[in-house]
C-alpha cells in the first residue's frame, strides 16, 4: 500500500517548465522524416548567432526549468566548440534547476569518444541514440549513415563514460519485415539495458520521399493487422523484459526514467521551444517558430522574434487536446474530463468492456489495445456524448 | 398613368426564358450595364450553379414604344423544370399573357405543351416565340409547323428571336405591348390581392409578393388576410425592381409587394387575398390548385435539439416554396422531424439544399419513395407514402403502385442499352417512334418507384449524356410489394426501411446491404449490417473495426495539428447521426435506393 502511494506520487509529472532547443541542421536528410532540418552545414554560424539573439527574446518569460531537451535535427552534428558555445549561452541566460534532465539527442555516427566526453562535461545527464535499427540493410531503406556495429560501438562507449540514463530510438513496421526480425532487433537493444526506448511505428510523412515513393506505389504500409500485431508485440516483449509501456511509443525501465521533458507535452507542462519550427506553450497559448533556418535569421537579425503563429486555446479545445493526449499515456486521464451523461457512460462502459480502457481509481486508463486506437477513442468519448 | 402589360415568360427547361428576360431587361434599360450579368434574375446561388431556374422572379420594367406611349411591363420568369411547374401555375395567376418559348433546334418539347395548357386554363393571350434561331441547326419551319399542329396555334403571330444574340427583342416587345391586354379591375371596388409568392425578411418580417385585382392599397392601410381574417398596418408597398422598390401605393393590374409587419410567419398563406379592413372585398380571389407531391421523403434534424429551429426554418422556407407540403412525423431511429412531399426528385434535392444554404440546418433526409395503396382483409384501402406504416402483411389483400409512361429520346445506337435499363426497372409495353432520322423516342410504362431514385442518371451514363427522359403519371397497378427492413448490428433501423417488389427484393436487399457498407465509416466496433423480409434475412454485410488508428509521435508542433483534425472529425461526426452505437453519415440514408452498376 505503502508502496503504491509512492509510485502515484512519482507519475505525477513535475510542473515545471521545460526548454527545448531546436537544431535544424543533419549532414543528409532521412527519407521518411517529417521533422524539420536542413543539410547546410554552412549556415551553422549564423544560425548561432541568431540564436543568441532569439536567446535575448525570450529570457525572463519563464521560471526554472526542469528539463532541457536538444533535439532536431542532430545536434550531435554541432563541433565540440559550438556545442559548448550553445550551452553557455542557455546556462547564461536561463535558470535550469540543480537536478534537471539535460537530454541530447545523438546520431551513433557523430559519437567518438572525444565528443562523448565533452558532451557529458557539458552536463547532460541523458542521451537519445538515434538507432532506428540493428540490421543493416534496414538502415540503408531508412537512409541512415550508421551501421549497427557502429550503433552498438556507441552505446558502449556512452556507458563506458558513464552515462546512467540512455535512450535508444528505433522504427519497426517496414513492408517486408517480420515481427521475429523486430524481435530481434529489440533484443540486440536490450542487451545493452537502455533505461529507456522509443518504438516508432513507421510513418509516412507529409513531404518526404517516402511519401512520393507511397503515392507512385513503390512503398505501401503494412496492413493494419500486421501493425497492430507489430505494435502488441513489442509492448508485450519489452513489458516482460521489464519495460514499463508509459506513452504509445515509449517504454522506461522503471518510472524515473519517464522523459521528464516529453511528458511536459502530454501534460500541458509549459515549455519553452527555441530554434527554426519550435513550438512553446504556457498559460493556454501555443507559440511556433518559423520553419526555414534563413527566415529564422533574418527575422533575428532584423530584431524581430521568429514567430510564425501562436493560438489561444479555449477551455474547450484545452479539454480536448487533454483527452486526446491523456489517452496516449498509460497513466490516462481524470475521469471527470469526460461529461457526464448517460450516453457517454455508456460509452464508457462498452469501450471497457470492449477492451479499450480500463476505469480505475476514478481514473480512464487506455489498455494496449486502447493504445492501438488512440486517435479514434476521443472522438468516442466526446461525440457520443454530445449527439443525443 | 403608364399602360400595364403583366406578361410570363414560360417554356420547357433551357430553351432560353432566364436569357430572353436578360434582353428585355437591358432593352429597358433597367440595369447598368455594369451590374449586368447573364441571366440576371436567376438571384440564388443554387440557381446559378446549376444553371436553371427554380423560382419565378417578378420584375417591372419601364418602357416607351415607337409611339411614345409607355408602359410599365411587369415580366414574370418562370422554372422550365417539370418540378417547379407549382412556381409557373402561381406566376400565371397574376398575367394576361405569355411568351411561350419554343428553342428552334429542340422543337416543341413536354414542357411546352404542359405549360402551354396551364396558360390556357387562366384564359391568357398566348404569344409563340421561336428562340435560339441564332443556332446552326435551328429548323424554323419545322418549329412552326410543330406550333401549328402540335400546339394549335397560329404559327403567323410566331415571333423569332435569338435571345443570345439579342436580335428580334424590338419584335418581341411589340407583340407583348400589342397582343396582350391591359388588366381589368376597377381600382375603385374594394382591394382584393392575391398572394402568390412571399419570403422571410429576418428584419422586415414577410415579404408578400401580390397581384392586385380590384382596388388599390397604400402604406398606413389595415390589410386583412382574408382566410385567417388577421390584421396589419402596411409599413410600405412598392414594385420589383433589381430589389424591391417603394411606392406610395399598388392599385388594379399591378403587381408587387407588401410588408406589413408580418412576424407570425403562419400567418402567411399563399394563394389568400388581402382586403382592406375598413372595406373589405365581399368574396377571397380563387387560389392556387392544391399541389399534389409525387415524391416523399422525412427529413430529420442531425442533433435532436434542433428540431425546433427545423420548425421554424421548414415554416420561413415554406413561404418561399409554396410547392413543399410537409406534416409531423416521427421514427424510432431519427425522432422527431416532418414527413414532406415534393414534386419531383429534383425538388427533394433543392429543398434539402436550401434548407441547409440558406437556413443552416443540419438534416437528414430519409430516402425518397412514392405513395403506395394497399387493399386491406376488411375492404379498407390505405395509402401510404412511408415505409414505417407498411401494414401487417397478413391483412394485406391487394397492394398498388403508381405508374408512369416512361418518354425517353436518344440516338438509335443506344436502344439495346435503354431498353436494358428500363426492362431492369420493371419497365413494360414498350413503343417505339422515329420523330427524326437517327433518333428513337422509346415509352415504357414503369413503376415510379423505380425512376425516383437515379434513373435519370444511369440513363445519362448508358446514352453517354445523349438521353434525355421525361414522363407523364399513368395510374395505379397491382403489385406483389413487400417491405425490406435494414437492421444495424441486429437493431432494426426504420429510416432505411423501403417498399420493394417481391422479386427484387433480394437484389435489393444485397445491394442496400453493399452500399452501406461503403458509406458507414469504420468504428472501434464491427458493424453487422442485414437486410430482412419478416423475420427473414436476406441480405448481409459486415464492417470490419478498426485494428489500429493513432500516430506514433505526438510532440511539440503534433498537438496542435493532432487537436485540429480532431475538431474535424468531430464536426464531421456531429453531421451524423447516431444510431444505437452506429454513427450514419446523411449520405447512407439515400444510399439504400442507389443501383449497383456505377
Ligand atoms: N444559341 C443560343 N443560345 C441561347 C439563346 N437563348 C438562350 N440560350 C442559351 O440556352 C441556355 C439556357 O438558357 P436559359 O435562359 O438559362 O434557359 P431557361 O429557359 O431560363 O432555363 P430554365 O430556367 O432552367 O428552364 C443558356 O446556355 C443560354 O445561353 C439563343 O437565342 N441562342
Ligand atoms: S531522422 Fe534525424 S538525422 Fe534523419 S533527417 Fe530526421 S532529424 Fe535528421
Ligand atoms: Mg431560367
Amino acid at each position: 500500500m505503502q508502496n503504491k502511494q509512492i509510485q502515484i506520487e512519482q507519475d505525477t509529472p513535475s510542473h515545471f517548465p521545460g526548454l527545448y532547443v531546436h537544431v535544424p541542421f543533419c549532414r543528409s536528410k532521412c527519407p521518411y522524416c517529417g521533422f524539420y532540418s536542413i543539410a547546410s552545414p554552412t549556415l551553422i554560424p549564423r544560425w548561432l548567432n541568431a540564436f543568441k539573439k532569439e536567446i535575448s527574446h525570450c529570457k525572463g518569460h519563464f521560471k526554472e526549468f526542469d528539463s532541457l531537451y536538444l533535439g532536431g535535427g542532430t545536434p550531435t552534428m554541432l563541433d565540440i566548440r559550438d556545442l559548448s558555445n550553445l550551452m553557455d549561452q542557455i546556462f547564461n541566460n536561463f535558470d535550469i534547476a540543480q537536478d534537471a534532465e539535460i537530454t541530447i539527442e545523438a546520431n551513433p555516427c557523430d559519437l567518438n569518444r572525444e565528443k562523448a566526453a565533452a558532451i557529458k562535461s557539458l552536463g547532460f545527464n541523458r542521451i537519445s541514440l538515434g538507432v532506428q535499427s540493428f540490421e543493416d540493410n534496414e538502415l540503408s531503406f531508412l537512409g541512415r549513415r550508421h551501421t549497427a556495429r557502429q550503433a552498438e560501438r556507441a552505446m558502449k562507449l556512452l556507458r563506458s563514460l558513464g552515462f546512467e540514463n540512455i535512450g535508444v530510438d528505433l522504427i519497426y513496421g517496414f513492408q517486408g519485415q517480420s515481427i521475429k526480425g523486430w524481435i530481434n532487433t529489440l533484443k540486440r537493444a536490450i542487451e545493452f539495458e537502455p533505461e529507456h526506448l522509443s518504438c516508432y511505428q513507421l510513418s509516412i510523412e507529409k513531404q518526404t520521399p517516402f511519401v512520393r515513393l507511397y503515392k507512385k506505389g513503390l512503398l505501401s504500409p503494412l496492413s493494419e493487422e500486421m501493425q497492430s500485431a507489430f505494435f502488441l508485440t513489442t509492448s508485450k516483449f519489452l513489458e516482460q523484459h521489464g519495460y514499463t509501456h508509459y506513452e504509445i511509443s515509449n517504454f522506461a525501465k522503471n518510472n524515473s526514467f519517464f522523459s521528464r521533458h516529453n511528458r511536459k507535452y502530454w501534460h500541458h507542462v509549459p515549455y519553452l521551444g527555441l530554434g527554426p519550427s519550435a513550438h512553446s506553450f504556457q498559460n493556454s497559448t501555443r507559440w511556433w517558430n518559423i520553419k526555414s533556418v534563413k527566415k529564422y535569421c533574418e527575422m533575428l537579425e532584423g530584431g524581430k522574434a521568429p514567430i510564425d503563429g501562436y493560438e489561444n486555446l479555449t477551455e474547450e479545445q484545452l479539454r480536448l487536446e487533454k483527452i486526446s493526449l491523456g489517452l496516449r499515456t498509460s497513466q490516462g486521464l481524470d475521469l471527470n474530463k469526460i461529461p457526464d451523461s448517460p450516453e457517454s457512460n455508456n460509452m464508457l462502459l462498452r469501450l471497457q468492456d470492449s477492451g479499450f480502457l480500463q476505469i480505475i481509481n476514478n481514473k480512464i486508463m487506455p489498455t494496449k489495445k486502447g493504445f492501438l486506437v488512440a486517435d479514434q477513442l476521443p472522438l468516442y468519448l466526446l461525440s457520443f456524448a454530445e449527439h443525443s | 398613368m403608364p399602360e400595364i402589360r403583366n406578361f410570363s415568360i414560360i417554356a420547357h427547361i433551357d430553351h432560353g426564358k432566364s436569357t430572353l428576360a436578360d434582353r428585355l431587361i437591358q432593352k429597358t434599360g433597367m440595369v447598368d450595364e455594369r451590374m449586368f450579368r447573364d441571366q440576371l434574375l436567376d438571384t440564388m446561388d443554387i440557381e446559378r450553379e446549376r444553371g436553371i431556374t427554380i423560382k419565378s422572379q417578378a420584375i417591372t420594367l419601364p418602357f416607351v414604344n415607337a409611339d411614345g406611349q409607355e408602359f410599365e411591363l411587369n415580366l414574370i420568369d418562370t422554372p422550365g423544370h417539370v418540378d417547379f411547374s407549382y412556381e409557373v401555375s402561381r406566376a400565371l395567376a397574376s398575367c394576361e399573357g405569355v411568351l411561350l418559348l419554343v428553342d428552334a433546334s429542340q422543337g416543341v418539347e413536354a414542357q411546352t405543351l404542359a405549360n402551354l395548357y396551364a396558360a390556357m386554363e387562366h384564359d391568357l393571350e398566348i404569344i409563340p416565340v421561336i428562340n435560339k434561331i441564332d443556332l446552326p441547326s435551328a429548323d424554323i419551319e419545322r418549329v412552326k409547323e410543330q406550333i401549328e399542329i402540335d400546339l394549335g396555334l397560329d404559327s403567323d403571330l410566331a415571333v423569332l428571336c435569338s435571345a443570345k444574340k439579342g436580335t428580334g427583342i424590338e419584335d418581341v416587345l411589340e407583340a407583348i405591348t400589342e397582343l396582350i391586354p391591359p388588366p381589368a379591375g376597377h381600382i375603385d371596388k374594394p382591394l382584393a390581392a392575391l398572394i402568390f409568392d412571399a419570403h422571410y425578411d429576418p428584419f422586415r418580417g414577410t415579404v408578400v409578393s401580390c397581384r392586385v385585382s380590384s382596388g388599390k392599397v397604400s402604406q398606413g392601410d389595415t390589410i386583412r388576410l382574408m382566410s385567417t381574417g388577421a390584421t396589419y398596418k402596411v409599413e410600405e408597398v412598392g414594385i420589383f425592381r433589381l430589389t424591391r422598390e417603394p411606392k406610395d401605393s399598388l392599385s388594379a393590374g399591378q403587381v408587387g409587394y407588401i410588408l406589413a409587419g408580418i412576424k407570425t410567419v403562419s400567418d402567411t398563406r399563399i394563394g389568400d387575398t388581402i382586403t382592406l379592413d375598413s372595406r373589405p372585398a365581399s368574396n377571397p380571389l380563387p387560389g392556387f390548385k392544391e399541389v399534389k407531391p409525387v415524391v416523399f421523403s422525412s427529413v430529420y434534424p442531425v442533433a435532436s435539439d434542433e428540431y425546433q429551429s427545423l420548425v421554424d426554418a421548414l415554416e420561413k422556407y415554406k413561404l418561399n416554396d409554396a410547392a413543399l407540403v410537409y406534416q409531423k412525423d416521427s421514427s424510432a431511429a431519427l425522432g422527431m422531424g416532418f414527413r414532406c412531399g415534393f414534386l419531383g426528385l429534383l425538388h427533394l434535392e433543392i429543398v434539402q439544399e436550401r434548407l441547409e444554404r440558406e437556413f443552416s440546418q443540419s438534416i437528414i433526409m430519409t430516402s425518397p419513395t412514392v405513395q403506395y395503396r394497399f387493399l386491406l382483409t376488411k375492404g379498407k384501402t390505405i395509402t401510404i407514402d412511408n415505409p414505417i406504416y407498411y401494414p401487417d402483411p397478413v391483412t394485406i389483400e391487394k397492394a398498388y403502385e403508381p405508374y408512369i409512361r416512361a418518354n425517353i429520346l436518344t440516338p438509335e445506337r443506344y436502344m439495346g442499352a435503354v431498353m436494358d435499363l428500363c426492362t431492369e426497372r420493371r419497365g413494360i409495353d414498350s413503343r417505339f417512334n422515329c420523330p427524326t432520322p437517327g433518333r428513337l423516342e422509346i415509352q415504357f410504362d414503369m413503376p415510379l418507384a423505380e425512376v425516383i431514385y437515379d434513373f435519370y442518371d444511369r440513363l445519362k451514363t448508358v446514352t453517354q449524356g445523349y438521353g434525355s427522359f421525361d414522363y407523364d403519371l399513368l395510374d395505379y397497378r397491382e403489385n406483389d410489394l413487400v417491405k425490406l427492413d435494414i437492421l444495424l448490428n441486429g437493431e432494426k433501423v426504420d429510416a432505411l426501411a423501403q417498399i420493394v417488389h417481391r422479386d427484387r427484393a433480394r437484389p435489393r436487399a444485397i445491394i442496400a446491404c453493399e452500399r452501406l457498407k461503403d458509406e458507414i465509416p469504420r468504428h472501434l466496433f464491427k458493424i453487422a449490417i442485414q437486410g430482412a423480409i419478416g423475420g427473414t434475412i436476406i441480405a448481409r454485410s459486415t464492417i470490419s473495426p478498426f485494428r489500429k488508428d493513432v500516430t506514433a509521435k505526438c510532440y511539440g508542433g503534433d498537438i496542435t495539428r493532432k487537436r485540429k483534425l480532431l475538431e474535424k472529425q468531430k464536426k464531421g461526426k456531429k453531421r451524423m447521426k447516431m444510431i444505437g452505437s452506429v454513427t450514419l453519415p446523411q449520405s447512407a440514408f439515400v444510399a439504400v435506393l442507389k443501383s449497383d452498376s456505377k
